[in-house]
C-alpha cells in the first residue's frame, strides 16, 4: 500500500491521530475545567506565610506519600466532611515563572490525606514536634524527619519559637529546639489546609460505596462501635498509645481527674469544643467536632478511657453524653 | 513380631479411645442428636477400614498362592524346563564362568543331588494366623469407639485421627508380612540355586558347552563405531564446522550460543551507539541506587537526616533517573542501531546523534541537581523537572525525531519496517506530551490535574512501550532467525495502541474531582487496551512457535521471554487496576508501585536488556561472561517477584482495611513487613544492575586475552617482514 510506503504520510497520519485524541481526551477538558469553575464564595486565599510555607510543601515533595483530595466515597469520610469539588481547586494558579500549578492531588497515600488537616490537626506544638521527627509523636510512622528545619540554641532569642523535643531525639546535643522560619511557614500553610464550607445552596455530591451499617438499634450499635479503635485514629497521636501524653506538650490521660471524674460536662465539652486552659500545655482542637463524632461514638472513646491504661471509671452511656452534647454544643466557640 | 503389634496396638488406641467419649458428651449437650449423619459417617467409616483390610488379604493371598505353586513345582520335578530359561538368560560372564567351572570339573566325580526342604510350610500358616489375629482385634475395636456422633468437624478430625493410626497399622503389617514372604521366597530361590548349580554339572560337552560358547560369541560382539563414517578422516572443505571443542567438561552452567559474526558497522556509529549504552547503564546504577536507598528508607525513616536525601526530594531523583537516564538512553541507543539497519542505509547525522546524547545527559544531570537542592516543577509525577531542564530534553528529542526521520527518507527499502512506525511515532508522541505537559495555558486548577493523568501515562504508554515495541519488532525476529508472525497485527496493535492509549490517562484520578464522564472515558480506553496488548502478545509468541528450543541455547531470549510475559501480564493487570470497584481497593496505595515496577522493570528493563546484550556483541565483537549474564537475568528476575508480590498483597490488605476504616497508623503498621520484602527484592534488582554493569564493561573492554593463534600469526608476519631480526 502506497500509505503504508510513504514516510511523510504515515508518519503525519499517526501524528493527527494521536493529537487529535490530546484535544479531545486532554486539553479541551482541561480548558473547559479552568473556565467553568471558580473558587468557592467561602474560599481564604492562603496568608502570605502559607504561601511560603506551600512551596516549601512542593520543595521537599511532600506529595510523593499525601494526598489532598476527598473522593466521594465513604473510605474518603476521614478525610473530610464532602467529597473534593473541582471548584476546591480552582483558585491554585501557576507558582511563578519557573514553576507549574501544584494542586497537590497526590497519587499515593503513604501518609494521611492533608486536604482537612489544619481542622483535623491544627495544633502548631504537636505540628512542630512531629515535624522534627515525626516518631516523637507517632512511635509507628514511617514519615521522614525535618531537623533541618529547626536549629539548637543553649539561649533562645525573645520571640523564638521553642519545640519542645525530648533529650532521646536531640543526638547528644545540648539546648533548646527552636524552629525555623521555613518550619513556621510550613505549619502556618498545613493549619490553613481546610475544607471550605459550602454555602449559598451548593450541594456537596455524595459518598459513594457506603459502608453497611449495622441499624439493629442504637444501644447495640454503640456497643458495636470500638473505642480503641477511634482513639488510635483520633487521639493517640497526641495522648499517645500508653496514655501518658508527652510532657510538656500533651497532657497524661492516665490518671486525670478529668477522665476518671465525674464532671462529664467539661470532658464532653473539651473533646468537642476544644481546650486550652493550661499554659504548661499546647492547646487541643475541638477534636469531637472536626471529625463529627456522634454520641455513640464520643460514649466509646471516653469509656475506653475511662477503662484503659489502669484508669477504672464508671461507664457512660451513649444517651448521658448525647444530652450533655446537645448541651455543650450551645456553649462553642463561634 | 506379634508380640510386637500386641505391645504396641494399645497406646496408639488408648488416648482416642478415653477422648472419643468426651467429645460425644460434649456434643449431645450443645447439639441435637441426629441418627442419620451418624450412620452414614459409621458407614463410611467401616467401609474404609473393610477395604483397607480386603486390600491386605488380597495382597497376601496373592503372595501365598504363588509361594504354594512355586513350591508345587519343586516336587512335581518340573524343574528341568525352569533351568533351560535360566541357562538361555545367562550373561557373558556368567557363562565364562559356567564354561571354566566346567572345564576344571571335566574328569571329575559326578555328586549326588539334595532334595528340598518343606519346612517352610509350618511358617507360612503361622504367618497367616499372625495376620488374622490384629487386624481382627483391630476392627473390633474400631467398631466400639463408633458409636459417636458425626455432626461437627471435631467428631470428624478425632476420627480421622483415630483413623490414622489404623491404617497405619494395617499398612505396617502388609510391610511386615510382606518381608517375612520374601524371605521365605528368597530361601526357596537359593534352594533352586543349589538345584540349577547341580543341573550345570551335568551337562555333557554336546548338549550345553558348545552351545554356550556361541551364545557367548554373540552376546560380545561389539560395533567397531566406524560402520557410517568408515576409516577416513573428517574433513570441512567449506568451513561450515567451527568453534569445535576438543575436549568434554560438565555443565555447571548451560552453554548458549554466541553472537553471530555480522557485517561491520561503521565504527562511529557503533561509538555513538554504545556511548549511549554505556550513559544508559549509568543511569541505571545511580537511578537504582538512590531508588534502593528511597526503599530502605521505608524501613529505616532515620537512617539520615540530610535535606538534599530526604524522602520527598530523592524519590523523583529515582523515577526520572531511570526514565529520562536509563530507559530514554537505551532505547534511543537501540534506536540508532535499529532505524539505519531496516532503512538498509547510513544514519543521516551522527553529530546530531552526540548532541542529543549531551542535551539529555545534561537535562537528567541538572534535573537530579535541581530536585535534590528542592526545585521541582510541582506536584506531578515524572514532570518534576522545571521547564528549563526539560527543554533540554525536548530538544535532545527533536534532533533525533529529525535525524530517524530523514534516516528513513532515504531509506533503500521500499517499505517502512513496523519497528520504525514504532520509534518515530514514539518519539514524535513523547514530544506532543511534553509540550502539553509544559505550555501553561490550559494548567490552571484541575486543569493541571487532567493534564497530569494525561501526561504521566502517554510517558509510560507513547514514549517508553511504543519506542521498546519497535525493539522488540526488529529484535526479536533477528534473535529468533525467523520472521514476524504477523505484520498485519503489528499494525493493528500500532493503531489500538494510539486510540486507546491515549484515552486512559485520567484513570489515575478515579473518584476525584475531574469530570465524571473523563473518568468513565478513561476506564473504557484501559478495558480497550485488551486488543493491542493481546494482539502484541500474540504476535511476539506465534513468532517464537517451533523456535521455542533456541531459549534454552541463548542468554538474549529469555529477557525477551520474560519482557512479553510482563507484557501481557503487566499491562491486562493496568486494565483490572482501572475499574472503579478494584479502584476503590488500590487506589493510593503501593500497589501502584508494584505496578508500575513490573511494567516498566518487566516490560521496558528486560527488553532493553534482550536488545543490549544482542547489539553490543556485534559492534565489539565481545561478549559477556555467560555466568555474569546469567546472574543479572536471574537477580533481576527473582528480585522483581520479591519486591511486587509482596508489595501487592500488602497493599490490598492495606486497601481492605480502609475501606473497613481501620485507624491509618495501624494500616502503616501493616505494611511494614511488605516493605521490608519490597527492600530485598529491591536489593536483589539492584544487585543485578551490578553484574549487568560488569556485563557491559566486559563487551566493550578494550583489554583482549591472549588468543595462541593470534599470537603465532602475528609473530610469524613480524618475522617475515623484519627478516634482518631473524637470528
Amino acid at each position: 500500500m502506497e500509505f503504508f510506503n510513504n514516510h511523510k504520510k504515515l508518519f503525519r497520519t499517526a501524528f493527527l491521530f494521536f493529537a487529535g485524541l490530546t484535544v479531545f481526551v486532554a486539553i479541551l477538558p482541561a480548558l473547559s475545567n479552568q473556565k467553568n469553575n471558580k473558587p468557592l464564595p467561602a474560599a481564604e486565599a492562603l496568608s502570605e506565610d502559607a504561601v511560603k510555607g506551600k512551596n516549601i510543601y512542593i520543595a521537599n515533595g511532600c506529595v510523593a506519600c499525601h494526598t489532598q483530595q476527598v473522593r466521594n466515597v465513604d473510605m474518603d469520610k476521614v478525610w473530610g466532611t464532602r467529597p473534593g469539588m473541582a471548584a476546591d481547586y480552582a483558585g491554585i494558579h501557576r507558582t511563578d515563572i519557573w514553576r507549574n500549578t501544584a494542586t497537590l492531588m497526590g497519587t499515593e497515600r503513604t501518609g494521611p490525606d492533608l486536604t482537612d488537616i489544619g481542622n483535623r490537626q491544627p495544633s502548631r506544638d504537636w505540628n512542630l514536634v512531629h515535624l522534627f521527627n515525626p516518631r516523637i509523636v507517632v512511635k509507628e510512622s514511617v514519615m521522614p524527619a525535618y531537623p533541618w528545619l529547626f536549629s539548637i540554641t543553649k539561649q533562645p532569642a525573645k520571640g523564638d519559637v521553642t519545640v519542645n523535643v525530648p533529650e532521646a531525639y536531640l543526638n547528644g546535643e545540648d539546648g533548646k529546639v527552636v524552629a525555623s522560619k521555613d518550619a513556621l511557614y510550613l505549619i502556618a500553610y498545613l493549619q490553613s489546609l481546610k475544607q471550605t464550607k459550602l454555602t449559598g445552596g451548593i450541594l456537596a455530591a455524595d459518598f459513594l460505596y457506603k459502608r453497611e451499617q449495622k441499624q439493629a438499634g442504637t444501644a447495640t450499635a454503640a456497643k458495636d462501635i470500638d473505642g480503641t479503635a477511634l482513639y488510635t485514629a483520633n487521639c493517640q497521636s497526641c495522648h499517645q498509645p500508653n496514655g501518658e501524653g508527652l510532657p510538656g506538650a500533651f497532657p497524661p490521660l492516665k490518671g486525670s481527674p478529668v477522665v476518671n471524674g465525674d464532671n462529664l460536662e467539661l470532658y464532653v465539652g473539651i473533646i468537642m469544643n476544644g481546650y486550652d486552659a493550661r499554659a504548661d500545655y499546647g492547646v487541643m482542637p475541638p477534636v469531637g467536632t472536626n471529625a463529627n463524632l456522634n454520641a455513640a461514638e464520643i460514649a466509646a472513646i471516653m469509656n475506653h478511657e475511662r477503662s484503659a491504661w489502669g484508669n477504672n471509671a464508671k461507664k457512660v452511656t451513649e444517651e448521658e453524653i448525647k444530652k450533655i452534647m446537645d448541651f455543650v454544643k450551645l456553649q462553642a466557640p463561634k | 513380631m506379634q508380640v510386637c503389634f500386641k505391645e504396641i496396638r494399645p497406646k496408639w488406641l488408648l488416648p482416642a479411645f478415653i477422648c472419643l467419649p468426651i467429645t460425644v458428651l460434649a456434643q449431645s449437650q450443645s447439639a441435637g442428636f441426629s441418627p442419620s449423619p451418624d450412620i452414614i459417617g459409621l458407614m463410611v467409616l467401616l467401609m474404609v477400614v473393610l477395604l483397607a483390610i480386603l486390600f491386605a488379604a488380597l495382597y497376601l493371598s496373592f503372595e501365598v498362592k504363588g509361594l504354594v505353586a512355586k513350591m508345587r513345582d519343586k516336587k512335581t520335578g518340573n524343574s528341568t524346563h525352569q533351568f533351560e530359561k535360566y541357562l538361555k538368560n545367562m550373561n557373558s560372564r556368567q557363562i565364562e564362568m559356567v564354561l571354566k567351572l566346567k572345564h576344571q570339573q571335566h574328569g571329575l566325580h559326578k555328586n549326588a543331588q539334595s532334595s528340598g526342604s518343606i519346612k517352610s510350610v509350618v511358617l507360612i500358616g503361622n504367618t497367616a494366623l499372625a495376620a488374622l489375629f490384629p487386624v481382627d482385634s483391630l476392627f473390633a475395636q474400631t467398631k466400639t469407639t463408633n458409636a459417636g456422633i458425626f455432626t461437627d468437624g471435631g467428631i470428624l478430625i478425632t476420627i480421622t485421627l483415630i483413623l490414622i493410626p489404623i491404617l497405619a497399622a494395617i499398612l505396617l503389617l502388609i510391610i511386615k508380612l510382606s518381608n517375612m514372604l520374601r524371605k521365605q521366597r528368597d530361601r526357596q530361590d537359593l534352594d533352586d540355586a543349589a538345584l540349577f548349580a547341580d543341573y550345570l554339572s551335568t551337562l555333557t560337552e554336546e548338549e550345553g558347552t558348545e552351545v554356550l560358547a556361541k551364545r557367548k560369541a554373540a552376546l560380545d560382539y561389539k560395533l567397531t563405531h566406524h560402520e557410517l563414517s568408515g576409516e577416513k578422516e573428517p574433513d570441512d572443505k567449506k568451513g561450515l564446522v567451527g568453534n569445535i571443542e576438543t575436549e568434554g567438561y560438565i555443565n555447571f552452567i548451560a552453554r548458549k550460543k554466541k553472537a553471530q559474526k555480522r557485517p561491520n558497522i561503521d565504527p562511529q556509529l557503533s561509538k555513538l551507539i554504545l556511548w549511549y549504552f554505556g550513559c544508559a547503564a549509568l543511569w541505571l546504577l545511580f537511578g537504582t541506587t538512590i531508588g534502593e536507598y528511597v526503599g530502605i528508607k521505608f524501613v529505616a525513616p532515620d537512617v539520615d537526616h540530610i535535606s538534599w536525601l530526604s524522602f520527598g526530594r530523592l524519590r523523583p531523583v529515582h523515577t526520572n533517573a531511570v526514565f529520562w537516564g536509563w530507559a530514554s538512553l537505551g532505547m534511543l541507543g537501540l534506536g540508532y542501531y535499529i532505524v539505519p539497519r531496516v532503512s538498509n542505509t547510513p544514519l543521516a547525522s551522527i553529530k546530531k546523534g552526540w548532541y542529543a546524547l549531551y542535551l539529555i545527559n545534561a537535562a537528567v544531570i541538572l534535573g537530579t541537581i535541581f530536585l535534590m537542592a528542592g526545585i521541582n516543577n510541582g506536584g506531578g509525577e515524572y514532570r518534576e523537572y522545571i521547564w528549563p531542564v526539560m527543554l533540554l530534553f525536548g530538544i535532545g528529542l527533536i534532533l533525533t525525531l529529525i535525524n530517524f526521520i530523514q534516516t528513513i527518507a532515504k531509506r533503500q527499502t521500499k517499505e517502512i519496517y513496523i519497528s520504525n512506525w514504532y520509534i518515530v511515532s514514539a518519539i514524535m508522541f513523547a514530544l506532543t506530551i511534553t509540550a502539553v505537559a509544559y505550555i501553561p495555558v490550559w494548567q490552571d486548577g484541575l486543569g493541571e490535574t487532567i493534564i497530569q493523568g494525561y501526561y504521566m501515562h502517554q510517558g509510560v504508554g507513547m514514549w517508553f512501550m511504543l519506542f521498546t515495541l519497535g525493539i522488540v519488532y526488529y529484535m526479536l525476529p533477528q534473535q529468533l532467525n525467523r520472521p514476524i508472525y504477523s505484520y498485519s497485527l503489528g499494525i493493528l496493535a500500532f493503531w489500538t495502541q494510539i486510540l486507546f492509549y491515549t484515552l486512559i490517562g485520567t484513570h489515575h484520578f478515579v473518584f476525584s474531582s475531574i469530570p465524571w464522564w473523563l473518568q468513565t472515558v478513561a476506564i473504557v480506553g484501559s478495558v480497550g487496551m485488551i486488543i493491542p496488548v493481546v494482539a502484541g502478545t500474540t504476535n511476539f509468541i506465534m513468532t517464537f512457535k517451533g523456535a521455542w528450543h533456541k531459549i534454552a541455547g541463548s542468554y538474549t531470549l529469555p529477557f525477551f521471554l520474560v519482557g512479553i510475559i510482563f507484557y501481557f501480564t503487566g499491562s491486562l493487570q493496568g486494565t483490572a487496576e482501572a475499574f472503579r470497584s478494584t479502584n476503590l481497593m488500590w487506589h493510593f496505595t503501593d500497589f501502584t508501585v508494584a505496578h508500575s515496577h513490573l511494567t516498566m522493570y518487566g516490560i521496558i528493563c528486560f527488553f532493553l536488556w534482550a536488545g543490549m546484550y544482542a547489539v553490543i556483541p556485534r559492534l565489539t565483537g565481545k561478549e559477556a561472561p555467560q555466568v555474569t549474564v546469567g546472574a543479572h537475568f536471574w537477580l533481576a528476575l527473582i528480585g522483581l517477584m520479591f519486591y511486587t508480590v509482596p508489595l501487592m498483597i500488602g497493599s490490598t490488605l492495606r486497601g481492605q482495611m480502609w475501606i473497613a476504616g481501620k485507624p491509618f497508623i495501624d494500616t502503616v503498621v501493616h505494611m511494614a513487613p511488605y516493605w521490608l520484602w519490597r527492600a530485598i527484592g529491591g536489593s536483589l534488582m539492584w544487585l543485578s544492575h551490578i553484574f549487568f554493569a560488569y556485563n557491559f564493561y566486559k563487551m566493550i573492554s578494550r583489554y583482549e586475552t591472549v588468543d595462541v593463534k593470534e599470537a603465532a600469526l602475528e609473530k610469524l608476519q613480524l618475522q617475515m617482514t623484519a627478516p634482518g631480526k631473524i637470528v
